[in-house]
């Protein structure tokens, strides 16, 4: 099988790459965005925990 | 007081425990894929009937799969919470909800995409797509609910509720579709799961199904982290964790 | 304070329901209206041809009769939440489950059967046969105080929300496929002159597992939507 017989999943390209894009894509959301929503915890708690010592 | 005691002592415990064990559930959830891609996309011969459309199989079953089993975790989970009220499972359990909802999403669209060379259209009102439709209906209920309350404790309690209400009524409405679409039956409609899937086509999707799992572990880990932080953000251990991140980065 | 036994409690919140819903009696017409504007807007959508009027008549019918349902529960418990009556079922010495079944029963008598007495009309209007004008009244019979029990748990999640009604409708409409799917195939059915006691048992059989699963689900979310 070549590289290009491959991607062209016999006439059905347009379908299985399509549900395999989306699906990488929805996948993929639902990994960073939860990464992002921590990163921002952290420094947001972060910057309450430097208010305070300088407030001490 | 000893309750009081047990969830301040489990909710830092729960972050370490999940910070070290996130790298090796993603390093053998990216293998089991990769492998289960390999074997579904390269080595699994062509369909005779459906060609290689049949290949969106290995992504539309998993998924459809996995919106079920969460959906399943999230009720026991919210019973857990609801019962001895701990929070870390009130966390799981609406934690799962956006991730089920994504996995019924994605089983519909696969299911689309697949549907549409094979049927000839890209919707038709096949049982298990309208099951999964409805499916992907109770999550959407379930986020809406927690959304709506203020109180994040009352929310998750509430979603729970909810939960558990749909796992009673899943079978239920499963089977009245079943039957309703028994009855209604167009003439596009053509039943096409074969009755027997050979080992070099099935041994790949069972690869699937196990990433698309550990995947769910990974990200449930993820947002029950996050949500657990958003909750104890004025604890001392969160204060603790951030002091310690800075030091380890100068 | 007088001890009052579980019957008499039952039955005195059944009475003290069906008396404000009698001094509110405006309010009652509402839902065999919306109920009646449903139909005549399908009909006027669609033509006033009436072979598919007559074919769409069940499913049309037995929509808005759902719409209509989850139009009118919001009124389960808000004017108990709001004039603080509610907390106050939820400290009785009574279990909560059995006075919840009271105020769903006297819910059901305001807004469900008169949704009952007009479908006849409504039968007439779309053109179905006699012989399933029978069908149609005993599914909804069986049906609707169904809607109410499952209705009530949504309502009980929801009823400290100030905007819960668009949350309602989206909780509670994939809850109701089950019956809906019956019901419509019961008065279906039995235009071909068919009989229809398979589906009746089966809506039947969700009124019963309705009214003994649905209370304390109720009574659970009310606990936690007065927490």
């Amino acid at each position: 099988m070549t590289l290009s017989e491959f991607f062209h999943m016999g006439g059905y390209a347009f379908y299985v790459w399509t549900a395999y894009g989306i699906t990488l894509v929805v996948l993929l959301i639902n990994i960073l965005l939860p990464m992002q929503q921590h990163h921002k915890q952290l420094n947001r708690i972060a910057r309450r925990v430097r208010r305070q010592r300088r407030n001490l | 007081m000893i309750r009081y005691l047990h969830q301040l002592g489990s909710a830092p415990r729960f972050y370490s425990f999940s910070t070290s064990l996130l790298p090796w559930l993603s390093a053998a959830c990216i293998v089991l894929l990769l492998a289960g891609l390999y074997g579904g996309l390269v080595m699994a011969p062509t369909d005779y009937q459906q060609g290689d459309s049949y290949r969106i199989i290995y992504i539309h079953v998993p998924s459809a799969w996995m919106s079920l089993f969460i959906y399943m975790v999230m009720a026991a989970a919210g019973v857990v919470g609801l019962v001895w009220h701990i929070k870390l499972a009130e966390i799981i359990s609406i934690s799962s909800a956006p991730i089920g909802a994504a996995f019924a999403f994605l089983a519909l669209v696969t299911g689309s995409l697949w549907g549409k060379p094979m049927w000839g259209a890209w919707w038709v009102w096949d049982a298990r797509l309208t099951s999964e439709l409805l499916l992907l209906f109770l999550y959407l209920g379930v986020i809406a609910l927690y959304g709506a309350i203020e109180d994040k404790r009352n929310a998750s309690r509430a979603a729970a509720i909810l939960a558990l209400v749909g796992v009673v009524n899943i079978p239920i409405i499963h089977y009245s579709v079943e039957w309703w679409n028994t009855l209604h039956q167009g003439p596009t409609v053509t039943k096409f799961d074969a009755p027997s899937i050979h080992v070099s086509m099935l041994v790949p999707l069972l690869l699937m199904a196990l990433a698309f799992k550990l995947y769910y572990a990974i990200a449930v880990l993820l947002r029950a982290r996050c949500e657990l932080l958003v909750r104890e953000r004025n604890s001392a251990w969160a204060a603790e964790l951030v002091t310690e991140r800075v030091k380890g980065k100068s | 304070m007088n001890q009052t036994s579980l019957s008499n409690a039952f039955y005195q919140l059944f009475r003290r329901d069906l008396l404000l819903a009698f001094r509110h009696r405006a309010e009652a017409a509402n839902p065999p209206l919306f109920f009646v504007l449903v139909i005549t807007l399908f009909a006027l959508g669609l033509g006033a041809e009436s072979q598919l009027l007559k074919s769409m008549a069940p499913g049309v019918i037995w929509v808005a009769a759902l719409l209509a349902a989850v139009l009118s529960l919001d009124s389960i418990f808000r004017s108990d939440f709001e004039d603080g009556s509610l907390e106050q079922f939820l400290i009785t010495e009574h279990p909560l489950a059995i006075l919840v079944l009271s105020k769903v029963a006297a819910h059901w008598l305001i807004t469900g059967v008169p949704l009952l007495l007009v479908a006849p009309l409504l039968g007439v209007l779309l053109g179905l046969p006699s012989g399933a004008m029978a069908t149609l009244m005993i599914t909804l019979a069986l049906g609707t105080p169904v809607l109410s029990l499952i209705g009530a748990i949504a309502v009980a999640l929801t009823v400290g929300l100030r905007r819960g009604g668009v949350i309602l409708s989206l909780l509670v409409l994939p809850l109701y496929v089950p019956v809906l799917i019956f019901a419509t195939s019961a008065v279906e059915t039995s235009t071909a002159g068919i009989p229809v006691v398979g589906q009746l048992s089966m809506l039947a059989a969700f009124l019963a597992g309705a009214i003994t699963l649905a209370p304390p689900a109720v009574a659970a979310a009310l606990r936690v939507s007065m927490n």
